[in-house]
């Protein structure tokens, strides 16, 4: 393989990390502007989702399309009971309170993902088959194309809800500001728990989506989550246009830096691009809550 | 209005030196198996940590999710000078806590400028690049297979072998991390901040540089987490990078919120609960103490929502309304 296709590779594979990045970054947003909590269980959902749907698909036996309605409702129940039960009674703590209830929370629901899934990392089925195609001397699986799609079909729709849903810009509004939001007649408790329904739904299919490619594993989503996380702050901690921009550079950076340098730090790639970004532009990439879902500035 | 001596923090430190002599008198008597000791020398290097977290909490009100970082960068700094260099011991423990404190004062010093919880993201970050370098760099660190024969400390050429030897001196060692806790928190700066809340606009306004009084504290929380894992090193005389993961530092958090992050005591208190804890349900779940990590999940979560100051301060409330009801009761 030439140097160029090599490059190729890396940079296609980056993209197919990135966009299950980018969607994980999404929900981290959307909770952060929602409540101003960094939600540490946004990679339970993650697994979750993809763990139900390796169950439904493999021991149930369902089709594709059923099975994945079903993954991701039971994950969104998982994210309403999450905002009901542990961060609403803590809604007016401070920030450090709610980031540590959000940590207990993503250790439980790993403990019960280990508990009811195992500790086997299961393979899902490709969407449409396993063959590769190649493109410029690189090689690529059909699921790709499934995760750019389904990525973008993501995206746009989350951008018409907010555009053109009531809701939506009800959740823009208390987004911007809380205050005057309620001062509209805008219910903001609602507006919480809608956004960890949101994000709990963005997060299954960031995990469905992904788990063919690299397996579903009860743990994955410790890793999976801190990396969507690490995109948050590359792109600027409350964008949405950073948080899609941050996932997919990150995922392209972390490829081509596993593959020029080493694969045994891969993992690292990420935390030390969270750093240099803390050190140099900790207001990341695009800052500023004005930019979200690429609003003017008015 | 003065505390009596038993309540200021020295009457109860001095209420937890005679405490500390007990379990021995208990070994002696055959009344505790000599197996206890060496779950309280764990006790101890977890309280060490603790009540440097619980500074940080308390006095910057900041979290650190990576202190097992700072733990693992002490273990391998000892491990490393002494098994692999043959540098003398002690030597390798100052060198421990002083490359421990230059990390955390590299990471503070462009975070804790930043509003927000910065710091726990980035501590967060340097735990995981750290375990990730103990696993990777196999020609420093031997990779995930760890380092071995590490020699153990000794004072004026006595070996300290034995778990009781280990206990007073990683207990002493504690004891006076807490003086200094205590000293920094009572130092003039420590005070102002504490009498105006801890508000930070309030605290500038009176001149009192805030963010070189958190950077302070939380490379002296750093420092107080190598020394522990560098005496760690010493005692377990092999380390492998496993201790030193994410769930350690969530661990360690997760201990300040049982006790209470609002006192030292709390932490020290939390620290022996959760180190106890953990030793029981290992031996009780026997093959199934993987799923030990439901419950800390489950009891970090129990405790933020119904005890948000922990156990010192829960008990500070019951104690409280005991002394309200006689009151009422006198009253009638």
């Amino acid at each position: 393989m030439s140097f160029f296709s090599q490059i190729v590779q890396y940079v296609l594979s980056g993209l197919v990390m990135g966009s299950s990045y980018a969607l994980i970054a999404l929900g981290y947003t959307i909770i952060y502007n929602g409540t101003n909590i960094i939600n540490f269980a946004q990679g339970e959902f993650v697994v979750i989702g993809s763990l139900m749907m390796v169950t439904l698909t493999t021991v149930a036996g369902l089709p594709l399309l059923p099975a994945f309605f079903i993954s991701v409702a039971v994950t969104v129940v998982v994210a309403f009971l999450l905002e009901r039960l542990a961060v609403y009674p803590l809604r007016n703590s401070d920030g450090m309170t709610l980031i540590i209830v959000t940590i207990g929370a993503s250790i439980f629901l790993r403990g019960i993902s280990m508990f009811i899934w195992g500790k086997n990392a299961y393979a899902l089925k490709h969407f449409s088959g396993d063959t590769p195609v190649e493109i410029m001397g690189a090689t690529i699986l059909p699921q790709s194309f499934w995760v750019f799609g389904i990525t973008i079909l993501c995206v746009v729709g989350l951008q018409l809800f907010y555009k053109h849903t009531l809701t939506g810009k009800a959740m823009l509004a208390a987004a911007i500001n809380k205050t005057a939001a309620r001062l509209m007649g805008i219910n903001v408790e609602n507006i919480l728990m809608l956004s960890f329904i949101l994000s709990g739904a963005l997060g299954s299919v960031a995990g469905i989506i992904i788990a063919p490619i690299t397996l579903a594993r009860y743990d994955a989503g410790l890793i999976l989550g801190l990396k969507g996380f690490c995109a948050c702050v590359l792109g600027g901690l409350g964008s949405s246009t950073g948080a899609i921009v941050g996932g997919i550079l990150l995922g392209v950076l972390e490829s081509l830096g596993a593959g020029l340098i080493s694969s045994g730090y891969k993992d690292a790639i990420a935390f030390v691009i969270l750093l240099l970004v803390l050190f140099l532009k900790p207001q990341g990439l695009l800052p500023l809550k004005e930019m979200m879902m690429g609003q003017e500035k008015t | 209005m003065k505390k009596p001596f038993f309540k200021s923090d020295y009457g109860i430190l001095l209420g937890l030196i005679v405490l500390i002599f007990v379990p021995p008198i208990l070994v002696k008597s055959n009344m505790m198996n000599i197996y206890y000791i060496s779950i309280l020398i764990f006790v101890a290097l977890n309280s060490m940590m603790a009540v440097g977290l619980n500074l940080l909490a308390c006095h910057a009100g900041q979290i650190s999710l990576g202190h097992a970082a700072f733990y693992g960068i002490g273990a391998y700094t000892s491990a490393i000078l002494t098994a692999k260099l043959g540098c003398p011991v002690w030597l390798d423990v100052i060198a421990a806590m002083v490359l421990g404190g230059v990390i955390a004062w590299i990471l503070g010093i462009p975070t804790l400028r930043l509003k927000g919880h910065y710091l726990a993201v980035a501590t967060l970050g340097l735990g995981f690049i750290v375990y990730i370098v103990f696993n990777e760099w196999t020609g420093l660190t031997e990779g995930p297979s760890g380092i071995v024969e590490i020699p153990r400390l000794s004072i004026f050429g006595t070996v300290i072998k034995t778990d009781m030897q280990v206990y007073y001196l990683f207990w002493a060692f504690t004891i006076i991390a807490v003086l200094i806790s205590i000293n920094l928190i009572r130092s003039r700066v420590g005070r102002a901040l504490r009498a105006l809340h801890s508000s930070e606009v309030a605290a500038s306004s009176m001149g009192i540089n805030v963010i070189n009084y958190k950077i302070k504290i939380f490379v002296l929380s750093a420092m107080f987490a190598s020394l522990a894992g560098s005496l760690y090193a010493h005692y377990m005389t092999f380390i492998s990078p496993t201790s030193f993961s994410l769930n350690f530092s969530i661990m360690l958090v997760t201990m300040i919120i049982v006790g209470g992050s609002e006192s030292i005591w709390g932490a020290i208190l939390g620290a022996a609960l959760l180190t106890i804890l953990k030793a029981m349900l290992g031996e009780f779940l026997g093959d199934y103490k993987d799923y030990d990590v439901v419950m800390y999940g489950l009891i970090l979560m129990v405790v933020v929502i119904f005890l948000p100051t922990g156990l010192v301060g829960g008990l500070q409330m019951i104690a409280g309304k005991i002394r309200g009801m006689r009151e009422s009761d006198e009253k009638t």
